[in-house]
């Protein structure tokens, strides 16, 4: 069975789940509910500067019936007193020593008052300080949150705060609401940062009420923007986690990143991963489901490496990024056409209008005599026998560019598959082009020339 | 002792009305296939895919449209349809999993609007022109509504005391209630069509009337009563249909505690289900065997589970009465013999096997009579049904016909006789110089013959066909 323990920059842990700061770590009765279920660690609610939260809090993301594909929320920090959420950070920590205990914390920008907290933290016996730098809602307009996090200097600044003052692991936990997620990831590690974290929620407007017309949450008929998270946000975190990793400077710190946004099973645990987190964070899942979850992420994620020869989470740590690169390094020459099992095509026709309609036209309609027809029936004809003339889509490989639309809205697990196929054209990447042609990437007529002259027909 | 009477919810309708939450779901469930076979197999050719998209993105009103637009009796045939023979048989789903449960959601979309009484047609502009309908089952309905959404003057005549004819009398309540039949007789008079019930047409002078008063008559008339099945006594037994009947207008069925049913087809598994549920022993015999039977098989297992048993390979020759009270049937075992011209084996009695199944009810369902006004009004017939061409034209002139009496071939249906409203509508306008509007929007000439558009729609490869 696959050892799933963690040591995250010192900070020890049974297994790489932590509740991440928020709800859920609210209080030491709930921290202690959820180490008795089997979560690694926790991040105990952001404590810090007085506040007052509001009601209502939470917006919802349904699709399709689906409920909670995202959460957004205007919750503050903790409204608790400061005093109250020390004193049960330090009970939790003494009940639960071998559980990773650490405490996100928020406060004016200015060097006392962070030296202050950070003490007070310390005197609790925690593991280390997530530093919250993004919260997007409530506290960035105080100068908090997000705002550090939005501006690298005082992301610096802040965090040298920090680091100067205290001997536990520092970890500065990010905001997506940046365009580029390396600059606030640069400054804190220029602050001393020993470990970085994310995403932070993302901002949002949930949605209107078609009856009401009232912003969803409305809070006294008045709504705001919120912070997104659960799993509709998890392809934004696992870019800016793959952005991270592969920055060399952040690489060559060697600081591990604990991963968070999105994760609700043990295959996006896994996704974290590969992608280089080397703890994970975990929220909506949990308050959608309750702390019981934990059960299946572990076991699953110990499976899966059984399953895969992975001994330890350093093992799975990263596998995937030597594939991350530059749109000018993939193989131009790589070809991949879409083929369509006709044995599992239950023909619902979906590859076909989505190609007809909004890619390339390369998939045809056959009938049961092998004729191409257009879609369409004779109306005379009825009941389930027209199941048995039904036509079935087929793709004119010549035509097809490859693009896996038709993949991608196929209902049926692998049913079209994009098969590579030699294109019979040399290997080259758009950054070798640019250098050994730089004509066919700055003008048109050359492009075609290029075009012409190895084959590349676009249709 | 047994109390026998049946309780409160024996005659209320077996599926119970989705919530909003469960068609919401099972709509979410729909592929929204491209060209899909659920349309093409539904005889009246509902836009399933789209009513079932309105129904998941919360656009019931839009999606009741949709089913109504193309069958105006959306909200019987969402009950009564064979659904597992048409729509859900041919869902793409059921070949590996569960087809969308498309009959519970079109009654979902469209009670939601008939609960509002929610208008979603006006009549026509007037034409000028007036059609007599007779018969409002099913396909009078259907092509009353359809005429008067073209401007026609519509008078449908009906010569029972209400409107609707199958759906109202002859569909038990298990699977449609009165109330659903009779709110589509409404929402064809909220179309302006006048309903004339109490009226029968009886004669060929009758219809010459009709003809002198109006542009042209429909005959919707539907079939007759069971037949009769010629063996002694047979005075003591029940018509299955009148059995229906009555349980559907809450007066006695005369059914008592042990009942045998004569006939094998889905009318004949509606009248022992009345007699099941009524809390007889139900007992159905059918001279054939469970191959040859004509009731669709979801039916014969809905029997089983009700607790109807079957006997088979069994036929009655005589039904044995004191002073008019049944007593018993006697039967006569039979053994398959050759195929007949049905191509099913030819059921032939083993001499001296009679025997008596001891019962004080036996009901028949054993078919309907063709239509025997057919002749008095001298139309021309096809096997004892009326003779129509394609445009559904009988033999006599600005006479249309459609519906069970003029099913020669293929199922009886609601459905069918639905479209047969459709088509009488549409080919009547037509006669009468209107033409339906384009269905599709298209492009005008100049878009169609500009290169980038053929390129588009005549994608290389083969010469594409219609399918």
């Amino acid at each position: 069975m696959a050892d799933l323990s963690i040591n995250f920059a010192g900070i020890r842990a049974p297994n790489p789940f932590w509740l991440a700061s928020a709800p859920p770590t609210n209080s030491g009765a709930q921290i202690h509910r959820a180490f008795e279920y089997g979560w690694g660690g926790a991040v105990w609610k952001t404590i810090g500067a007085p506040v007052l939260n509001i009601s209502n809090r939470y917006g919802g993301l349904s699709l399709g019936g689906q409920r909670l594909l995202a959460i957004n929320n205007v919750e503050l920090i903790s409204d608790r007193p400061l005093e109250v959420n020390l004193r049960e950070i330090a009970e939790v920590k003494r009940l639960w020593p071998d559980r990773a205990v650490i405490v996100s914390a928020m406060v004016d920008a200015d060097p006392q008052a962070w030296r202050d907290i950070v003490m007070m933290i310390e005197d609790t016996g925690a593991d280390g300080i997530e530093l919250n730098y993004g919260c997007p809602q409530g506290m960035s307009e105080r100068g908090m949150g997000a705002a550090v996090g939005q501006v690298p200097e005082m992301c610096e600044l802040n965090t040298h705060w920090v680091t100067s003052v205290t001997r536990l692991p520092v970890i500065v936990k990010l905001t997506p609401n940046i365009t580029r997620i390396t600059d606030p990831a640069h400054a804190a590690l220029a602050g001393g940062a020993t470990a970085l974290s994310l995403i932070n929620t993302i901002n949002s407007i949930m949605k209107v009420d078609l009856d009401t017309l009232l912003i969803t949450p409305s809070i006294g008929g008045r709504g705001t923007h919120g912070g997104y998270a659960g799993p509709a946000v998890k392809p934004i975190a696992l870019n800016m986690l793959a952005d991270l990793m592969t920055d060399p400077q952040v690489r060559s710190s060697g600081v591990p990143i604990s991963g968070m946004g999105g994760i609700q099973t043990w295959r996006d645990a896994a996704e974290f991963l590969l992608l280089g987190a080397s703890s994970l964070q975990v929220c909506t899942a949990a308050m959608h489901y309750g702390y019981r979850i934990i059960e299946d992420l572990t076991d699953g994620l110990s499976n899966w490496m059984d399953d895969h020869g992975f001994a330890t989470i350093a093992d799975v740590t990263g596998r995937a990024l030597p594939q991350v690169s530059t749109f000018g390094q993939l193989d131009l020459s790589y070809q991949a056409v879409a083929r369509i099992n006709p044995d599992k095509c239950i023909q619902c026709n979906l590859c076909y209008v989505a190609c007809n309609d909004t890619a390339h036209q390369c998939i045809d309609l056959i009938s049961p005599d092998g004729v191409r027809v257009d879609p369409g029936f004779d109306p005379r004809a009825n009941g389930r026998e027209v199941t048995v003339t039904r036509p079935v889509p087929q793709v004119r490989e010549s035509d097809c560019v490859g693009c896996a639309l038709c993949a991608n809205v196929c209902p049926v697990d692998g049913c079209i598959e994009m098969v590579s196929v030699p294109s019979g054209r040399q290997s080259v990447t758009w950054d070798q082009l640019s250098a050994q042609q730089p004509a066919v990437t700055q003008q048109w007529g050359a492009m075609e020339d290029y075009r012409a002259a190895t084959g590349i027909e676009i249709h | 002792m047994e109390d026998i009477r049946p309780p409160e919810r024996a005659f209320q309708e077996l599926l119970p009305p989705m919530t909003a939450h469960e068609a919401t779901v099972e709509a979410n469930r729909c592929l929204y296939c491209y060209d899909a076979p659920c349309l093409q197999a539904c005889p009246t050719h509902i836009d399933i895919p789209t009513f079932i998209r309105k129904i998941a993105t919360g656009n019931l009103r839009g999606s009741a449209r949709t089913i109504l637009e193309a069958n105006f009796l959306g909200g019987t045939c969402a009950r009564v349809c064979p659904v597992q023979e048409l729509c859900e048989g041919a869902c793409v789903l059921g070949a590996d999993h569960v087809p969308i449960q498309i009959g519970r959601l079109q009654r979902h979309a469209v009670d939601h609007v008939h609960n509002r009484s929610a208008q979603l047609f006006t009549a026509g502009l007037p034409s000028g022109h007036s059609v007599a309908v007779i018969g409002s089952g099913p396909a009078g309905l259907s092509a009353s509504a359809e005429l008067a959404k073209q401007g026609h003057h519509v008078t449908l005549y009906e010569k029972r005391e209400l409107g609707g004819g199958l759906s109202t009398y002859g569909i038990i309540v298990l699977r449609e209630p009165v109330e659903v039949a009779l709110r589509e007789v409404q929402a064809v008079q909220e179309l302006g069509v006048e309903v004339v019930t109490g009226r029968e047409l009886t004669s060929r002078e009758e219809l010459d009337d009709l003809l002198g008063r109006h542009d042209a008559v429909v005959l919707a008339l539907g079939l007759g009563a069971v037949p009769a099945l010629g063996v002694p006594g047979e005075a003591a037994i029940l018509d299955g249909l009148e059995v229906i009947e009555a349980s559907k207008m809450e007066r006695p069925t005369g059914i008592g505690r042990r009942a045998v049913i004569i006939g094998a087809g889905n009318t004949a598994i509606d009248a022992a289900t009345i007699a099941r549920r009524s809390g007889a022993q139900t007992l159905m015999v059918y001279r054939r065997t469970e191959r040859e039977m004509t009731a669709y098989r979801h039916e014969y297992e809905f029997a089983l589970s009700e607790g109807i048993t079957f006997s088979f390979l069994t036929q009655p020759v005589e039904i044995l009465h004191d002073e008019g009270q049944v007593t018993g049937l006697r039967c006569v075992r039979m053994g398959l013999g050759a195929p007949d011209d049905s191509g099913r084996a030819r059921p032939e009695p083993i001499p001296g096997s009679d025997f008596v199944i001891p019962c004080d009810t036996v009901i028949t369902a054993i078919g309907q009579e063709k239509p025997a006004l057919a002749l008095t009004l001298g139309l021309e017939l096809d096997r004892g049904y009326i003779r129509v061409d394609d445009a559904m034209r009988t033999s006599i002139p600005r006479v249309y016909a459609g519906g069970d009496c003029v099913r020669a071939r293929g199922n009886a249906s609601t459905v069918m006789a639905v479209q047969d409203g459709k088509l009488i509508a549409a080919s009547l306008s037509h006669a009468l110089g209107q033409h339906a509007p384009p269905v599709a929007p298209h492009s005008p000439p100049e878009v169609r013959a500009h290169p980038l558009y053929q390129a588009v729609h005549h994608a290389t490869g083969p010469e594409a066909t219609h399918g």
